[in-house]
């Protein structure tokens, strides 16, 4: 498309997809390339759907369900709820992703329902983390979906950006996962709302693509609407396909940012969400502020910490440390069957589980209180996730401290929250 | 899933009511906690658990007619939407907050729920408040103070959505989104 101003890559794909050239501020209806709700969400959906008077789905194959937030479930009641989601798909020839495939997330990028420059919803907040695929990806509510699943479209305001600029490079013991709390930690939520984060600099790039998911996710808890990347080799390389086949999109050198902000890899330190706000206010330190707090449980996995690179980082540090302390309990969640495979065939599993790991089945495991361990009254968790409000977890008396699965594996080591860098020659 | 109980909206989209306080980022768990919605997604049944993590008091006493107001970026968090719904069956037919997370905001307005973003640093528990719609510019009048506060606007497509009485009977009626080009 030719266009007569220069763009951020949230207003390129947004004029791909409503047909015209529009502009941050603008409100406009776009064609949704894919869509995805959870069992938390797709029930609701399904009913909304049905509310609205809709008998088929639109492009009933860019519709994928994942059962991922009770995996498996412990009651009848919501295997009820996830019985509807199978039938419904039945009938309408939705893609279905069933109990203990993964996280829906993961899978939409994973099995390749996520494309450079597509328009991706999902019911879900973390859908922006389809960001890094150099997609717009963003969160949205059950009602929403089921006029997605009705019309194949859905309006939006076309957002402004902020360009996010990463300088320098991540140092050894320093995770992705340490970046998104730093944003977090100098974004304030009121300029981030309602807005593109678009990550750019060598910082970005020098970052693996799963790194990138990881940034992309964590861009609603610091209250964007979505969190892109530009594609290059790297996403090439994870979505199986050549460079010159992704359409992707990048923005023009002068188009107009809301704000820049600039983060340095070279001097970031570990940090640590303490609880219990979470989310965007969520008070985010040094992790050596709290240096030394005692820890009971251990948490690796969620759409933030349970991928390969995730697990390979935390059981670098477990091996170096010599293994958990004991009384710690340490649970792990894969975020997808690929993943575990991958842990099995590799030997990464059988050292997690000569470690004492507790192995949960791939999909949202532990992270929202709403399938797996949960945490006991008073006890202190540390876990890779992506929230810690009270409650989250599933125990409103137990505390929970958001970190990098380095930091994780170091506090899993000790006992207590301890820099992982100390555990790296 | 919401319908039309306990609205107070009329055909101006006027809303009067009590003022209820809560604070700032009061996430969709604290409205209504996940853990409850994996047994039931029936807004009436969550309604016993409304504000259970958050201020079990507030949620238990808010009765038909009365009105949010919180601080800034209220429903963070989950974009689940029985954190509106639940809000809903309560009977509360509008949220006043210095700001809204967009899934909520979005979430709002599809179920009939008025979102305001206005400044309500003012208002006081039980406070009378009245809002008032004048082509998509928002008014809140604080009557027990006497004041007026600027609640900014809804574009057409909110409104059109907000006046159909959410995204559902919108949908019924038109079948697609309308009058955007």
């Amino acid at each position: 498309m030719n266009r007569s101003y220069p763009a951020t890559i949230s207003e390129k794909i947004m004029s791909r997809h409503c047909g015209r050239e529009c502009r941050a501020g603008e409100t406009v209806v776009c064609g949704v390339d894919a869509a995805m709700a959870t069992d938390g969400s797709a029930p609701m959906a399904i009913d909304y759907f049905h509310a609205m008077g809709g008998k088929e789905v639109a492009n009933p194959q860019n519709l994928v369900f994942a059962l991922d937030h009770y995996a498996p479930p412990d009651n009848p009641a919501t295997v009820a709820l996830q019985d509807r989601i199978r039938d419904f798909t039945k009938r309408n020839g939705n893609v279905i992703y069933e109990i203990g495939a993964g996280i829906g997330h993961q899978l939409m990028i994973e099995r390749g329902h996520v494309r450079p420059g597509m328009l991706v919803v999902g019911a879900d907040s973390h859908s922006v983390e389809y960001g890094a695929v150099n997609a717009f990806g963003a969160g949205i509510g059950s009602s929403d979906l089921a006029a997605v699943m009705l019309t194949g479209k859905l309006w939006f305001r076309v957002p402004e950006s902020i360009r996010v600029n990463l300088t320098g490079k991540l140092r050894d013991g320093l995770d992705s996962k340490d970046i998104a709390l730093e944003i977090n930690r100098v974004l304030d939520p009121k300029d981030a709302s309602y807005r593109t984060l678009e990550f750019t600099g060598e910082g970005a790039r020098s970052l693996t693509f799963e790194e990138r998911m990881i940034l992309s996710n964590m861009s609603t808890d610091a209250g964007a609407k979505a969190g892109i990347f530009e594609a290059d080799e790297k996403t090439a390389a994870y979505l199986g396909m050549s460079v010159d086949e992704m359409e992707t999109v990048s923005a023009d050198a002068n188009a107009v940012y809301a704000k820049t902000l600039e983060i340095d890899l070279d001097t970031l330190t570990p940090k640590l969400a303490r609880p219990p706000v979470g989310g965007a206010a969520a008070e985010i330190v040094d992790l050596g502020d709290d240096e030394g707090t005692a820890v009971d449980m251990v948490y690796l996995g969620t759409c933030t910490g349970g991928r390969k690179s995730d697990l390979e980082n935390a059981l670098r540090i477990l091996q170096a440390g010599g293994g958990k302390a004991p009384g710690v309990q340490l649970l792990v969640t894969p975020a997808s069957d690929r993943v575990y495979g991958d842990m099995a065939s590799n030997g990464l599993l059988a050292e997690f589980l000569k470690f004492g790991a507790l192995m949960m089945t791939p999909g949202c495991g532990s992270c929202c209180g709403t399938c797996g361990a949960i945490p006991g009254d008073g006890k202190v968790v540390l876990s890779a996730a992506n929230r810690n409000f009270t409650g989250r977890m599933g125990n409103p008396k137990a505390r929970v401290y958001l970190a990098s699965p380095e930091a994780c594996a170091a506090a899993a080591v000790a006992g207590r929250i301890t820099d992982p860098r100390k555990f790296l020659s | 899933m919401s319908d039309s109980a306990g609205t107070s909206l009329d055909k101006d989209c006027a809303v009067s009511g009590r003022a209820r306080l809560l604070g700032d980022d009061v996430n969709t768990d604290y409205i209504i906690s996940s853990r409850r919605k994996r047994v039931t997604i029936d807004a009436d049944e969550l309604r016993a658990y409304l504000l259970e993590d958050y201020d079990k008091a507030l949620g238990e006493s808010v009765v038909a007619g009365d009105v949010f107001v919180a601080g800034t970026n209220f429903g963070c968090g989950s974009a689940m939407e029985v954190a509106v719904t639940v809000v809903r069956a309560a009977g509360v037919s509008c949220v006043l907050a210095k700001s809204f997370a967009r899934a909520y905001y979005r979430n709002a307005i599809n179920n009939g729920l008025m979102p305001v973003i206005c400044d309500t640093a003012g208002i006081d528990e039980g406070d009378e408040v009245r809002v008032f719609v004048d082509q998509g510019r928002l008014t809140v009048r604080n009557v027990s103070k006497n004041t007026e506060i600027d609640g900014g606007s809804l574009s057409p497509i909110m409104l059109d959505i907000l006046q159909a009485g959410g995204l559902t009977p919108y949908l019924r009626e038109h079948g697609d989104f309308v009058g955007i080009t």
